[in-house]
Parts: structure tokens; sequence; C-alpha cells
């Protein structure tokens, strides 16, 4: 009783810092620091994998998105530098209807969900556990798997050739 | 436990929130930042839908690790691009490149 409320309040927390952090990285005016937040947002979402039972896809959260992409992303920032000018703004004069779009879908978009009641609880199957992802990705979606290794080498090659140096 | 509908509260907050940022940024990194921010909102989604009604299955997380690996390939061509337009135009604001060809 006492640990179900306890990791009930830490995913409301961790949802909180998550929200707070997602809304820093769309609004800091320093690129750099905006993706310093954009990876804490990754590292919240990790952590909500955690909590729908997706360990292996916590995992490959991390790695992925905060150690390979998001290095990616710093490198680019720093590698494209802006001109450190207070004058220069760094939101376009869209602010006020995006703002106005945005929060009326999450709004509505709330509305609709909160009403959604899904069947009871979660029955006890067995675990799923990494082999059963292996076997799966061998098996059932053994297409997409291979797929995605052309289309990761297409995205290197690409990369490789745009931003060569002439 | 939590419910299924906060899951999907909290993945339409983020995606909302991604969504402000892709429409205001001036820079083409802050807009791949942002965009990045609805990727992880939608695999919330993948995730808590597979736990939640399936949850027998893994169609949702192998569909979640499969969009992670999009995102990747998507981020690199796109940051790919960006460093030769800053090569060549000097700046990244994309309310001033607004030339095909100079």
């Amino acid at each position: 009783m006492w640990s179900n409320f306890l990791s009930a309040s830490i995913f409301y927390l961790i949802a909180l810092v998550s929200i707070i952090f997602a809304i820093l990285s769309v609004t800091l005016k320093n690129m750099f620091h905006s993706a310093l937040a954009l990876i804490v947002m990754l590292l919240g979402v990790a952590a909500f994998y955690i909590y729908l039972d997706a360990e292996f896809l916590a995992l490959v959260q991390i790695l992925i998105y905060v150690g390979a992409i998001m290095a990616l992303v710093i490198f680019a920032i720093m590698l494209t530098a802006e001109i450190y000018n207070k004058n220069i703004k760094r939101h376009n004069q869209q602010k006020l209807i995006s703002l106005i779009i945005a929060s009326s879908m999450a709004g509505f978009l709330i509305f609709v969900l909160s009403r959604f009641k899904a069947q009871g609880g979660v029955c006890f199957f067995e675990p799923l556990t990494l082999a059963m992802i292996g076997k799966e990705l061998l098996t059932k979606y053994v297409l997409p798997f291979e797929l995605i290794s052309v289309i990761l080498l297409a995205a290197l090659v690409g990369s490789a050739a745009i931003s060569k140096p002439r | 436990m939590i419910p299924l509908s906060h899951y999907l509260i909290l993945s339409a907050i983020l995606f909302s929130i991604g969504l402000y940022g892709v429409f205001t940024r001036r820079s083409a990194v802050g807009i791949l930042l942002s965009l990045e921010i609805m990727l992880n909102a939608v695999n919330i989604n993948f995730v808590a839908f597979a736990k939640f009604m399936a949850p027998h299955n893994l169609d949702g997380q192998i569909f979640a690790i499969f969009t992670i690996g999009i995102a990747a390939a998507s981020t690199v061509v796109g940051l790919a691009i960006i460093v030769a337009i800053y090569r060549n135009y000097k700046t990244i604001f994309v309310d001033e490149i607004d030339v095909m060809k100079w």
C-alpha cells in the first residue's frame, strides 16, 4: 500500500520534472542550455519506460537518445554557433498564435483522454524478457529490422556526403 | 497504480510542448530539438498502450525501438543539412534562409 503510493508519487514528480524541462527546452535562448534541458527530459522519458515494464527500451533510450543523438546535436550546436548578440530574437513572431494553438490542442486532448476508461487492472502474464524481444525482432519483425539497418546506412552515407567540405 | 489515461495525458502535454517549439523556434537546431520532444511523446503513447491493452504482446515496444532508430536517422541527416547550410549562408535562422540559390 505504502509502496504503491510512493511509486505513484515518484511517477508524478518525474512527470512534472519532465514537463518543466521540456518547456525550458523550447523557451531557453541559449541553444546549449536548451539541449541540456532536453537531455533531462529524455532521462525522464526513460523513467516512464521503466514504469511501463519496458526496461530494455529505457536502456535503449538512454544509450541512443541521450548518448548518441544528443551528443550529435551538441556537436551541431557548437559547429553552428550563433553570434551571441542580445538583440537577436530566438523566437519568431508566431509566439502568441502558436501558444494558443498548442494549448488548445493540449486542452482538447486532456479533455478527451480524461474520460478514457480502460478496462480494469493489468492481468499477470509471464514477464516479457529481452529474449522475447530478440526472438520477435528476428521472426515477426525481421523485415523492419533489416530495413532499419539500410535506413541507418543511408543516413550515415548521406550525412557524410552532405557535410563534406568542398 | 497509474491508470492509462494519465500516461496519455502526459504524452499529449509533451506533444503540445514540442509542437509549440516547432512553431516558434527560429534556429533550425531548435526546431530539431522540439521535434525530438514530439517523437518521445509518441513513443510513450505506444508503450503505454502496449502495456495496458496487450500486455502479452511486445508490439508497442518494438515499434518504439524502431521509432527511436528512425528519429536518430532523421536527426543525423537534418543536422548534416544544417551544417551545410551554415557553411553557405552563415546563418541557421530559418526565416533568413529564404532563397534557393543566391
